[in-house]
Parts: structure tokens; sequence; C-alpha cells
């Protein structure tokens, strides 16, 4: 399982990575980020050398999801030396994400 | 390569209930249900108070794991992959996922569902995500006291709309015609909805923005002129077509572009292919009628295979006693 980040753990934990972290943006209530997370979590697994990957609940954390203009989840946002550097809105399967983030991989 | 006697692909209300049909009939199939689409539609919905069995109604996802529940309790296995490529070919259907897995399957069913529709205008796809969507309940909450356009002018349409108002500081619902095609108790409710405002005999014909939605251009479809509707959301419920991809080079599609199958049964035009739910059916489209077409196609699909090993059997034996009461070949 990847760490749960929050609004208070946000800046520490991903802006301030030394390494690319990969945000998955989700709620309890989204079908769809419900099919995502165990691909991510397959990600993260597969590649914890190269990429930190961390989830944050929009629902408790508010004021990062609004900072980062979500408006549609599953949405996830890859951060490299603090700035996004991808970002991936909707849920796809495991090779179309690998695909994606192919540049941190 | 796995050979199996049944695949089906899709995991809505029609591929699962034929997977409960099909695993009490001992036929152990096998379900590709979609890696981030298993559940079908109804993963993206909250309520559904029109599904028999439920008083108190019951949540799309609950619903549907359920029913995954119920196929797998009877020995359905559950693969959560993509059909990539399909080859129909009566005996032994070839199917390869997107993961690169590789199945033969003597019937298959096709329960691929529908997807929505686009409005096909410049912008949509880049600010889709960032103000523009297709599901009020996913993304409704992040558009608390700002104001939304919904397009469409069906059910979905206004359901979409009356949801969205317990979020929005206003919902403008943009249709092309007039009249709404919704049905008569969800106008009723939306009439009553003081956030729901109309533009009638509208299109959107632009929708503008650079990192997120700022507005759209409307025009209207009998005077021809043009406004500015500055909204920061846009829901789109224009309907949706048959997921045909797959197969539509193989099978016969009907001209509005639904799976053709015979008359009342589940039958395609290629020997063991069976089909239900969403993508034979231009008309109910429910929950319900989709399972209901579940059913009948893995009770097809059983009668199918169950033909299909009487004829083998059949085969043998004429072919083993035909060896056995044989004279030497003749040299000729
Ligand atoms: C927002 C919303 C709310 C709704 N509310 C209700 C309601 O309250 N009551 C009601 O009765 N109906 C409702 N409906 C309609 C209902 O959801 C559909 O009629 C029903 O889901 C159709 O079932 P289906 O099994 O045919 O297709 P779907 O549910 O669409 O399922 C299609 C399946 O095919 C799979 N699939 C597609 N392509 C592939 C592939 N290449 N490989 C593997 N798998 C694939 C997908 O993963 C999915 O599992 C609603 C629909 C929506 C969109």
């Amino acid at each position: 399982m990847s760490t749960e980040v929050t609004d208070a753990t946000f800046e520490e934990t991903v802006l301030k990575s030394d390494k690319p972290v990969l945000v998955d943006f989700w709620a309890p209530w989204c079908g769809p980020c419900r099919m995502v997370s165990p691909i991510v979590d397959q990600i993260a697994e597969e590649n914890t050398e190269k990429l930190n990957v961390v989830k944050v609940n929009t629902d408790e954390n508010l004021e990062t999801a609004s900072k980062y203009g979500i408006t549609s989840i599953p949405a996830l946002y890859v951060f490299k030396d603090g700035e996004v550097a991808k970002t991936i809105i909707g849920a796809r399967p495991k090779p179309a994400l690998e695909d994606e983030l192919s540049d941190f991989i | 390569m796995t050979d199996t006697q049944l695949v089906i692909i899709g995991s809505g209300p029609a591929g699962y209930t034929a997977a409960v049909y099909a695993a009490r009939a001992n036929l152990s199939p096998v379900v590709i249900a979609g890696s981030v689409t298993a559940g079908g539609e109804l993963m993206n919905t909250t309520d559904v108070e029109n599904y028999p069995g439920f008083p108190a109604g019951v949540q799309g996802p609950e619903l549907m794991e359920s029913m995954r529940e119920q196929a797998e309790k009877f020995g359905a296995e559950v693969i959560y992959d993509d059909v990539a490529t399909l080859k129909l070919e009566p005996g032994a259907h070839q199917i390869e996922t997107a993961l690169g897995a590789r199945y033969t399957a003597q019937a298959v069913i096709l329960a691929t569902g529908s997807a929505y529709r686009e409005l096909n205008l410049p912008n949509e796809k880049k600010l889709s995500g960032h103000g523009v969507s297709w599901c009020a309940t996913c993304d409704g909450f992040f558009f608390r006291n700002q104001h939304i356009a919904v397009v469409g002018g069906g059910d979905s349409a206004l359901e979409e709309a009356t949801f969205l108002t317990r979020f929005a500081s206003k919902v403008t619902l943009i249709h092309r015609r007039q009249e709404l095609r919704a049905s008569q108790a969800m106008q009723d409710r939306a009439a009553a909805d003081e956030k729901l405002e109309y533009l009638l005999d509208s299109e959107v014909t632009e929708i503008h923005g650079e990192d997120s939605l700022s507005g759209l251009t409307v025009r209207n479809t009998v005077s021809g002129e043009t406004s500015e509707l500055p909204v920061t959301g846009l829901f789109v419920a224009i309907g949706s077509d048959p997921r045909t991809s797959l197969f539509g080079d193989q099978l016969s599609l009907r001209s509005d572009g639904y799976l053709n199958v015979e008359g009342r049964t589940s039958k395609t035009a290629i020997e063991g292919v069976f089909a239900a739910g969403d993508v034979i059916d231009s008309v109910y489209r429910q929950a319900i009628t989709a399972a209901g077409s579940g059913c009948s196609a893995a009770l097809d699909a059983e009668h199918y295979l169950a033909d299909l090993d009487a004829v083998t059997k059949q085969a043998e034996a004429v072919a083993a006693a035909e060896a056995s009461q044989a004279p030497a070949p003749i040299a000729s």
C-alpha cells in the first residue's frame, strides 16, 4: 500500500521529495478510483527505486485538491522538484498508465 | 493459451448475470471484466432506486460488487483486463487481452455496453478533467458554489442537472430543441428545482479556457444568435453509443450502430457468439433489462454448448464404431 498524504504533510512528503512523487487523488465515493487504486499500487511496488507513490483523499484534503485545480478524479499527478511534471485524468488500464508514466518509471 | 468453454466480455449487469447463470450450469465461464471499467456504468452512479429487490435503493458500485461475488461464488473466474483483439472463429474463438493473456472459447458472450458521446468540439479533450466532465456523481463535488452547464435533454441529462444543483450555485441545462426527451417524472422533479435554468433551442459551439474551463459560446438554433455563458463546469450528457469496435467488422451491426441479434434471442450471425445488454439495446438501456438479457445469453450459450457436446460425442461414437468394424483398407 502507498502512503496517505494530507494537507498538513503534502509539502514535506511531496514537494520536498528528492524523488519524483506520483500522487493519486481519490475519494471514497468514486467508483473509477477504486479501479485504478490497485493498479497504482502495482506500479508503486514495481518502481520503488524511481518513484514514490502517495494518495490524497480529496474529501478530507480540500486545500491541496483545490490548489492543484482537481475537478475530476481519479487524477494522477507526478511532482518533480516541487512542480507538477505530468497529469493524467481518469482511470486507465495498466499498460496505458505505464506508457504515460514512461519518463518516470 | 487457455482453452475454455465460455468467455464473457464485460462485467456490467449483463456480463455478471450471464456469469451467474453460466457458472451455475457448470460452464466455468471466464469473465474478462475490463481493467478500469469493471462493473460497468453503474460504478459511476450513486443511488439505484429501480433495481428490484432493494426497497431502500442500493449504491451502484455496491450492486455490482454483489453481482461479482454471486458469479464468483458459483465458480466464474473474473479477470481484470481488457480484450484487445477478438477473432470470431466457430469452434475456437480467439481472445487476446491488453496484458497479453490468450484464450480460446467455444462460446463467447459480448456484453461490452456503451460509451458516452462527446460534443466533438475543439478544447473538449484538453479541458476534460479541467472543467469538462461526463460524470456528475464523480465530479460534481468539485464545483461547489459555481455555475455549471449541462448539455442534453434526456433522462440522464436531467438526472445530472438535478444532482448538480446540490453543489452548484446555478445549473443551466442546454438543449438543442424546445422539447426535452426526458420522462415526465424526471421533468416534474426538475421543474421543482429552483437552481435549474433552461437554455432551449440552443447548442454549444465553442468551449473556452486555457488551463481550466472559463466559459462557453452558445448558439440559438432558431435565431442563429450567439451568446457567452461564463460557466466553470460543463457536463456532457448527450447519450452514448454501443461499444462495438472489437467486433464491428466481423458481425453485422444495425443501421443505428447496435449489434444485431436474431429476434428475441441473443444469437449473433456467427455460431457460438451471443450478445447481451446495452450493446444490443437501443431502447430500454436499464440495469434490469441488461441483466435479463445477460440471462438469455447464458441460456442460449448453454444450449449451444450442450448441442455441440452431443454432436461431438455422436461423431466420436460413430468414429469409434467405424474403427472397430472397418475392414482392413483395400488397396486399389
Ligand atoms: C450515471 C448513470 C446512472 C444510471 N442509473 C441507472 C439506474 O438508476 N437504474 C438503471 O436501471 N439503469 C441505470 N443506468 C443504466 C445502466 O447503468 C445500464 O443500462 C447498464 O449498466 C447496462 O449494462 P451492460 O452490462 O449492458 O453494460 P455496462 O454496464 O456499460 O458494462 C459494460 C462492460 O463491458 C466492459 N468492456 C467493454 N469493452 C471491453 C473490453 N474491450 N474488454 C473487456 N471488457 C470490456 C466494461 O468493462 C464493462 O464492464 C445508469 C447509467 C449511467 C451512466
